[in-house]
């Protein structure tokens, strides 16, 4: 009772990294609680998914393993965690800021009457005092995320509902194995009993998935553009640049909205976070949504014309110059020293 | 066969140009810096609402909206557009609601409209970028849901086909109705205003527009229209309205507290700055280098 919970989204039999780095966070939530953490595992044909999280120190797991469980749809995945957690009474439930994360989060939350907080990018313990009510609260789940507008951070916590929900996007925690041989239980539900047949009303007729095209997520060199790149042909600059460094090529939001490059390359808070050892910032003046994606980089290099472009003060070296000038010099000087 | 759509939009600070003077000095949005617009996907949710109104005689589109009295607005841009009427939510008591309270609100109120076979809205609001409140109402009115939709391919036999957006693909679903549909901003953008409707719904205000009008002493033009056109009244509903439990609404029903709002000031760091000089590139280049962080 009271524990941790993840929900762990499931491609196929796979489970999503996103959720084995929520594990990771969910562990130490739950340690600093001192409660368990448990892990939900819904879809076909499951029958070893507890071996690929129990390592990251879960001490349950939930396995609800039906045929009409994937490919996942709304209805009958939030069936189960309604009412499993009529039964558990989590204290936290965490899940990806996914497609199906924001799908099954909110439709959840509604049920349980619960505050759902969306695209968090840090997740900690501690205290809230109601000063109106003269009520505080022990141990409570800060949900932190840039909001909108600046620089603007907003720490949101859920005094009164249980569980506090949040979701976070893939990449934004750090997916750390605990203990290869860690024990925990395994729980083998009966999905019709959490279930109702009539939950199976909306059907999967056609699907596609392809994997990624790059690894912008594990890439140890990120070079990414914004709105200063101009153009797509701005951007083929940096893909020269990246091809040459071996790295990978992201864009802030508005290089995106802008057309300048495609949406899955986005760097920001909803978009990829990375943590490269060396991230180049070409163009970019540096949102705090942005900057949520990419401040854990070791070095960070910004090109820019713009001397008061905010990204220039978490910069270790500023080149102040512009894009076209710059990144061409870049491809040359490296072509020219690294052989 | 003719289909009741409802289409959830919402009036939104333009987010996309912020400028100096977004924030107030206490760290709290300055509203009226940012311009109110029609959130970008909601409009998209409409084009959709529209076409299966062109598609199937007989259809009817009504918006929802949420909001103070200005965002009578919404209702007008959709009548602009094909919409048939529209309903706009205005309360106190709805005041700092969060996603749970909002979809609250919004249900009570569909369920008051009472007919319905499809409610569509954009995916995601862009002052929140939560896509809670569409998955939200259709659990609150017990209904399936499909979220990400790019297009609606069919209804027949009383069940609709769409296409949607999946992590790394797309899939198509297919699912009873009544539904409720959240849509993405990369679906076929909304039509324009049509000239003929915008002369026809131009006046068309909701109550507390009026009573603004009048505060500052200005005369309502044409008054009497409202009589003779109904039409005219976009009608505003209180919680009372809509028989809904104040405890549910607004700021009182709503989970989630801010407990905090920090502006974040970045700790500069030792940064070196250098020209695009040819020289100050190359040395970089080779400092990189030398300490291996690149090569």
């Amino acid at each position: 009772m009271n524990n941790v919970f993840v929900y762990c989204e499931m491609e196929g039999t796979h489970v999503a990294d996103v959720s084995l780095e929520l594990l990771t966070k969910g562990r130490k939530l739950a340690s600093e609680l001192g409660c368990q953490l448990e892990a939900v595992c819904a879809g076909s044909g499951l029958a070893d998914v507890e071996k690929q999280v129990l390592p990251f120190g879960v001490d349950r797991v939930h396995v609800f393993d039906a045929p009409g469980l994937f490919p996942y749809t709304s209805l009958p995945h939030t069936s189960i965690l309604v009412n499993l957690f009529k039964q558990e009474k989590p204290q936290i439930c965490l899940m990806g800021a996914t497609v199906i994360g924001r799908d099954l989060g909110p439709r959840v939350s509604s049920a349980l009457t619960s505050g759902l907080t969306a695209d968090c990018t840090q997740l900690e313990i501690g205290d809230h005092e109601d000063k109106k009510n003269g009520v505080t609260y022990k141990n409570l789940l800060y949900q932190i995320r840039p909001a909108f507008g600046g620089n603007i951070v907003a720490t949101i916590v859920n005094p009164e509902h249980r569980p506090q929900m949040a979701t976070v996007r893939e990449g934004v925690m750090k997916k750390e194995i605990l203990d290869e041989n860690y024990q925990g239980e395994v729980i083998r539900h009966d999905v019709a009993k959490f279930v109702p047949e009539t939950d199976y009303v909306v059907k999967v007729i056609d699907r596609h998935v392809e994997k990624a095209k790059h690894n912008l997520k594990g890439a140890p060199i990120v070079v990414a553009g914004g709105y200063g790149m101009g153009s797509k042909e701005g951007f083929d600059m940096l893909f020269e640049l990246a091809k040459e460094l071996h790295a990978e090529v992201g864009g802030s939001r508005a290089a995106v909205d802008a057309g300048f490059c495609d949406h899955d390359r986005q760097i920001g808070q909803t978009g990829v976070t990375v943590h490269p050892k060396l991230y180049i910032a070409c163009g970019i003046s540096g949102q705090i949504q942005h900057i949520a994606g990419m401040q854990d980089a070791g070095i960070i290099i910004s090109v820019n014309n713009d001397p008061n472009a905010p990204i220039n003060s978490i910069a270790d070296y500023v080149i102040n110059g512009t894009v076209e000038e710059v990144i061409p010099k870049m491809i040359k000087y490296y072509k020219k020293n690294s052989k | 066969m003719s289909l009741k759509i409802v289409v959830l939009a919402k009036q939104v600070p333009d987010t996309r140009c912020v400028g100096k003077d977004a924030m107030n000095a206490d760290g709290t949005i300055n509203r009226s810096a940012l311009p109110a617009i029609f959130n970008p996907e909601d409009l998209n949710a409409l084009e959709q609402a529209l076409r299966l109104k062109d598609t199937h005689p007989g259809s009817t589109v009504t918006m929802l909206t949420m909001g103070p009295g200005r965002a009578a607005e919404i209702i007008r841009e959709g009548l602009y557009r094909g919409a048939d009427n529209g309903y706009l939510l205005t309360d106190r008591a709805f005041a700092g609601a969060d996603t749970l309270a909002t979809s609250y609100a919004l249900a009570t109120a569909i369920r008051k409209i009472g007919k319905y076979d499809i409610i569509i809205g954009g995916r995601q609001a862009i002052d929140g970028d939560t896509a809670q409140v569409g998955p939200q109402v259709a659990e609150k009115l017990g209904l399936p849901q499909v979220t990400y939709v790019e297009e609606i391919e069919e209804i027949a036999n009383g069940r609709i086909r769409v296409k949607r957006h999946i992590d790394g693909g797309v899939e198509t679903v297919e699912g009873p109705l009544p539904i409720v549909l959240t849509v993405n901003g990369s679906a076929a953008p909304c039509r324009p205003r049509n000239a003929k409707l915008v002369m026809k719904y131009k006046r068309a205000m909701g109550g507390q527009e009026k009573a603004a009008l009048a505060k500052d002493g200005q005369e309502l033009a044409y008054s009497d229209l409202y009589e003779k056109r109904p039409y005219l009244n976009i009608t505003e509903w209180s919680v009372a309205d809509v028989d809904g439990d104040t405890s549910q609404c607004g700021l009182s029903g709503s989970p989630t507290k801010v407990k905090k709002i920090e502006n974040i000031v970045f700790q500069a760091k030792e940064s070196k700055t250098i020209t695009g000089s040819d020289a100050d590139v190359e040395n970089l280049i080779v400092e990189l280098l030398a300490n291996h962080t690149i090569g």
